[in-house]
């Protein structure tokens, strides 16, 4: 399909004038399957989603247009607050867990060496899973006859007798967590580890030098260096884990109690599973500006203390 | 002045202990390394040899790791009678990834030529449009695309999905290979003009094998991610025959009759994991390159 449009552009004008102005559009011409895509599979449906917003929208029949009666209806919606509330608290935890063990691996990974690529090779492997398989291997690890860690909880003696970690909030939750934190802290482990290297080393002798310990020389001179990596290490953490879902759903399912039921599951219940999609379509708005202003926030929060 | 000369008498001082301190140190950094990296490796040894256990076995805890009771592969072979044959739903996982990748890789090359080499209208609003998706989750946008899919006959179809993959692999996309085209000296392109070459041939015989390394780097992302990609397979995708593997999974570890097979669970994980994992393996280079751009710029 682009393969023609491409061969059009090479066509020999037939007219000099109109040949300046074809080669004004060629350009275009390239650019214009990436437009199309993101037009029809983008722009469409994130105006539809607007649009979809305000309609009760069942999945048969006709929809009908109530206002702003679905965005009203989710101010007083308990389930949706505490799902969002879910998130935020989910994102901190992983936000830090992540960072400072990718920070660690970082500083491991940062040098030169065989056995150095290799660990790096090694901590990064289970970023390349899918978080689908990641969970599913959970799932099998955490179940309670046939998995891993109900057994090591018993030898360790944490607990009496088999228990299943997947029935409470606490050891629930911590154990996604801690699944999350072997998944991705690799691809944050290459992000901080490249900032790391193009710290020059000149610096860290200089302080050295000086008699700068350590912690001294990480505290200011590698974290104020590393800024910049690090901010899009936070920015890609915060927004990644604002969206979580396939562990959640995969692991949990939302349970124990719906306790874990988070934003865009939330959206996904409300859409797909009760086909209320004017709702779910306004529930996705409001995750929708969050995002957007988490981002923005965090950019200009990081980019003005390095302007400093 | 005063601090270089107060090191080399540091230095000079003692050196058997620092050399001596120096190498406990390197001793106690690879062993933490080792024993994390063995942490990291655990569970992905751990289900690859689990999913090789007897049905028996496969009931029992996971302790030892490996299977005691002889090589077996009937994880697989329960897992081949679910629904489908297997092989189908890896196929439909395949076609899906590829097909994303190629997909991904013609409209990046024909975006990065024309961003990277070419000026005209709209350019800078065009290229924000296409930045600016990276900002907006697609997440949010599951509903319409549903309805819009089901519009365009496209729903429940995996070409479906190639689409919306490949939409979304654009701004990494399109940024690489905008960056790799900016990175090819214009002489180059200047001495084939004056040879004769133009247009198609110019991009695919002169520039081509000068991006291959871009277009590993997107091609890889693009098959991973689509390969991996759960929750909008699971919302699109309603008709079992044309479930990836992800989808399937998810059914399985349900279970059928409230009973959940472990051992198929495994080797269904084993089937998602080991073809990212080799992936990844041979081309490791272009996947932190792909992944650095971002950081280092």
């Amino acid at each position: 399909m682009s393969d023609g449009i491409v061969a059009g552009a090479d066509a020999p004008p037939p007219k000099k004038r109109r040949r300046r102005r074809h080669s004004q559009w060629t350009g275009l011409i390239y650019v214009l399957p990436a437009l199309a895509l993101v037009t029809v599979f983008f722009i469409v449906p994130l105006c539809m989603t607007v649009w979809m917003s305000l309609h009760k929208w069942p999945l048969m029949g006709l929809p009908r247009f109530i206002g702003l009666d679905n965005y009203e209806r989710l101010l007083f919606d308990k389930s949706f607050w505490s799902s969002l509330w879910f998130t935020v608290q989910y994102t901190v935890v992983v936000t830090i867990a992540l960072l400072g063990f990718a920070m660690a691996l970082a500083l491991i990974v940062q040098g030169q060496g065989r056995a150095v690529s290799a660990y790096r090779t090694i901590y990064f492997l289970p970023v390349v899973t899918g978080f689908a398989s990641a969970a599913l291997l959970w799932v099998w690890l955490s179940n309670v006859d046939t998995g891993l860690f109900s057994p090591l909880a018993q030898d360790l003696g944490l607990t009496e007798g088999r228990v299943n970690i997947l029935a409470n909030f606490t050891p629930a939750f911590w154990s996604v967590i801690v699944m999350v934190v072997w998944k991705m802290a690799g691809f944050f482990m290459v992000i901080l580890m490249s900032g790391l290297q193009s710290i020059p080393a000149d610096y860290q002798e200089a302080a050295r030098i000086d008699g700068a310990k350590w912690l001294q020389r990480f505290r200011y001179i590698t974290m104020p260096l590393i800024r910049k990596p690090f901010a899009l290490a936070l920015i890609l953490c915060v927004s990644g884990s604002m969206l979580a879902f396939d562990q959640f759903y995969i692991i949990l399912s939302g349970g124990p109690q719906n306790k874990t039921v988070t934003a865009v599951y939330k959206i996904f219940n409300e859409s797909f599973v009760s086909f209320r999609l004017g709702y779910g379509a306004a529930l996705s708005m409001v995750l929708l500006v969050i995002l957007l202003v988490l981002s923005v926030l965090q950019l200009t929060l990081l980019s003005d203390r390095k302007d400093k | 002045m005063s601090t270089a000369v107060s090191s080399l008498a540091r230095s000079a001082a003692a050196p058997a202990t620092r050399r001596g301190r120096f190498r406990y140190h390197r001793l106690l950094f690879h062993v933490t390394a080792t024993l994390v990296a063995a942490l990291f490796l655990a569970p992905l040894v751990w289900v690859v040899l689990a999913s090789f256990r007897t049905p028996a076995e496969s009931t029992q805890p996971p302790l030892p790791p490996w299977p005691t009771e002889g090589f077996s592969i009937s994880s697989y072979e329960r897992l081949e009678n679910f629904g489908q044959s297997v092989l189908h739903y890896s196929g439909n996982s395949l076609f899906v990834a590829v097909g994303t990748s190629a997909l991904t890789i013609l409209v990046a090359i024909l975006a990065g030529y024309g961003f990277s080499r070419y000026r005209f209208p709209f350019k800078g609003f065009a290229f924000v449009l296409i930045l600016s998706t990276m900002m907006i989750p697609f997440q949010s946008i599951l509903t319409p695309l549903f309805l819009l899919l089901a519009k365009m006959g496209l729903q429940n179809t995996l070409i479906g999905l190639v689409f919306i993959y490949s939409t979304l692999q654009l701004p990494f996309s399109v940024f690489m290979m905008r960056n790799a085209f900016d990175a090819v000296p214009k002489e180059i392109e200047e001495a084939a003009r004056m040879d004769g070459v133009r247009g198609v041939r110019m991009l695919v015989q002169v520039m081509g094998p000068l991006v291959l390394p871009g277009v590993v780097t997107v091609g890889l992302f693009a098959f991973l991610n689509a390969w991996n990609e759960f929750l909008a397979a699971l919302v699109l995708l309603t008709d079992q025959s044309k479930f990836t593997l992800p989808v399937l999974m998810t059914a399985v570890r349900y279970g059928r009759y409230g009973s959940v097979d472990w051992g198929a669970v495994q080797a269904g994980v084993t089937l998602m994991m080991i073809p990212c994992m080799i992936l990844f393996l041979i081309l490791q280079r272009s996947y932190i390159r792909g992944l650095t751009a971002g950081a280092v710029k």
